[in-house]
């Protein structure tokens, strides 16, 4: 590589991981949430994290977006630390359930980081009409939370993470709480939203197909203590349709992913 | 009518057992008073009859316990003879005479009010210091309920001979007392309140850094709403009591408080409980009016449901 393309690679570099452990002290002594975790996330790119329950890859998330405070190693996301790239409002979170608040309308939820963050009424007005209509909402801004399906409310949740324009969408098991008909729907609209907006997200889940469907790179864990198995550069189209799912390629993806479980115990519980 | 039909019911229950209830209480009095008009009683004699059961004697002088209704210092009063005294004093007297319950009424809501407002600024003041700073979460509380244990009427006289002393008197004592019983539901439900808030709702407003300030004004607080209204309705009962106590020890001439001391001084069983009903419905009244502000509040956030 000529040091002109290596420096390419490093612009574009947004979070850098190196031998990051963390352990927490609990009542029955300490748990090694992770343990040598290093792995770099490139621009653009949609990174899944998955494996069983205890691997850490929540924590992992927690950890880039500084709500973590790692016991070891290091990590920069757009070359600051986690709490420097938090205060330069690098990320947006979007959390296992929605979350909204009851006492504030749809537009008044996605209204919340952008008051916090001081943008003048006109900007909140613009950026909140922009955002619904990117999650496929526009026209919902008046209803409050209650008034919409569980589906509703994450894309809400996802709106309002975008709302303040971050460069990297971390998401913890976004869909996790919804049947699978509606998955697939928000995964589909995921993905136009991921082509439309060129973020970099970072997205946690426990559902193979899930993974290999979004994921430009999947990052294998496995507990006891948390750690990557393996990464996996997916050779899937960024274009892909839903029945994508059912080509070999894809099919391929997924059982090396199935492996990657394997070879980490991911099964032996 | 589905939902005034058990109102009515349980009304009508209670009226029942208070009727029947006068009888036999109130039939000592009734043949005393039989025997000195020259009405044949069984058996003669007030002595005899002070050791006999009240029962048996409305059973051996059936003809005379229905005048148990309408005595005029009854041990306990009937009914309607409590209506009939709120209608005198409520409707019959001028609002500013002294023999007006609503007058009397009115004093004592005063100072219910005055103290509700102190109890309540307290007691949300105190939630969220104890909320906010870890030395206040560690201190404030056990003296919060260790205040709540001593008794009322114990620390009124002090309270108003205290204030007394330094000039302070009428209204603002009473407050001060009626504050004292209602700031300990407002801190209690407060803290419960603003702490309602999940790890997930604190950490999404940590991803926005956001300032103390913030979450206290964006979350916190509105979410200890609902809260804090189930505490107002405990607090402004707690406050109409703590107002007719510290009405008691003064020898208060204006107020509930007073109405009920003066009754007990003259045997006035009819003005004592014309009292207490009186009070029962400025509590009942100040609860609904919490209620309808709570209705109001929670339906404009839009959490009513």
């Amino acid at each position: 590589m000529t040091m002109a393309a290596e420096e390419a690679a490093v612009s574009s570099r947004v979070i850098e991981a190196n031998g990051l452990d963390l352990t927490f002290e609990t009542g029955d002594g300490p748990v090694q949430a992770l343990r040598d975790v290093s792995l770099n996330i490139d621009k653009g790119e949609f990174v899944s994290f998955i494996g069983p329950s205890g691997c850490g890859k929540t924590t992992f998330l927690r950890v880039i977006a500084g709500l973590e405070q790692p016991t070891g190693g290091a990590i920069t996301v757009n070359g600051m630390t986690p709490d420097e790239a938090r205060q330069h409002r690098a990320y947006g979170y979007v959390f296992q359930a929605a979350g909204l608040y009851p006492w504030r309308t749809i537009a008044g939820n996605i209204k919340l980081p952008l008051e916090i963050m001081g943008f003048s009424k006109a900007e909140q007005a613009s950026r909140v009409a922009r955002v619904l209509e990117l999650v496929d909402l526009a026209g919902f801004g008046k209803k409050f939370p209650w008034q919409l399906s569980g589906g509703m409310q994450q894309r809400a949740s996802i709106a309002r993470a975008l709302a303040f324009d971050a460069d990297i969408l971390l998401m913890d098991e976004p869909f996790g709480a919804l049947d699978e008909i509606v998955r697939d729907h928000l995964n589909e609209q995921l993905l136009k939203l991921w082509a439309r907006t060129e973020k970099t997200i970072a997205f946690v889940t426990h559902s193979i197909p899930e993974a290999v469907y979004l994921s430009t790179k999947i990052v294998v864990m496995s507990p006891r203590p948390g750690r990557i198995t393996d990464v996996i550069d997916s050779p899937l189209p960024r274009e892909r349709p839903l029945d994508i799912r059912d080509t070999p390629a894809f099919l391929e993806v997924a059982h090396r992913v199935r492996e990657g479980l394997r070879a980490g115990h991911a099964y032996d519980v | 009518m589905r939902r005034v039909l058990p109102v009515l019911a349980v009304v009508a229950a209670i009226l029942t057992l208070w009727y029947v209830a006068a009888v036999p209480m109130n039939i000592h009095g009734v043949l005393d008073q039989a025997e000195r008009d020259g009405v044949a009683v069984r058996p003669e004699g007030g002595a005899v009859r002070r050791d006999l059961g009240n029962w048996r004697l409305v059973f051996t002088n059936v003809a005379q316990a229905p005048k148990g209704w309408s005595m005029e210092r009854p041990r306990l009063p009937a009914p309607h003879q409590v209506l009939a005294e709120l209608y005198d004093t409520v409707i019959d007297k001028p609002v500013t005479s002294k023999r007006s319950l609503v007058f009397h009424a009115w004093i004592t809501l005063s100072a219910t009010l005055l103290g509700f407002a102190i109890g309540t600024g307290l007691g949300v003041l105190l939630a969220v210091g104890i909320v906010h700073n870890r030395a206040m979460d560690m201190s404030v509380m056990p003296w919060a309920i260790a205040s709540q244990t001593i008794p009322i009427l114990a620390i009124a006289p002090m309270v108003i001979v205290v204030l007394n002393s330094v000039g302070i008197q009428g209204l603002v004592p009473k407050a001060i007392i009626s504050a004292y019983l209602s700031f300990f539901p407002v801190v209690v439900g407060m803290v419960a309140g603003l702490r309602s808030p999940d790890a997930m709702q604190m950490d999404l407003l940590k991803t926005y850094s956001a300032s103390k300030a913030a979450t206290f004004w964006k979350l916190r607080l509105p979410a200890s709403m609902p809260y804090l209204f189930t505490s107002l309705k405990v607090g402004i009962a707690a406050s109409l009591v703590g107002a007719i106590v510290g009405e008691l020890p003064t020898g208060a001439v204006r107020g509930l408080g007073a109405r009920l001391l003066t009754g007990s001084y003259y045997g006035q069983t009819v003005q004592i409980w014309a009292a207490l009903v009186m009070a029962a419905i400025c509590a009942a009244g100040l609860v609904g009016i919490i209620g309808i502000l709570q209705r109001v509040t929670l339906s404009r956030m839009g959490m009513d449901r």
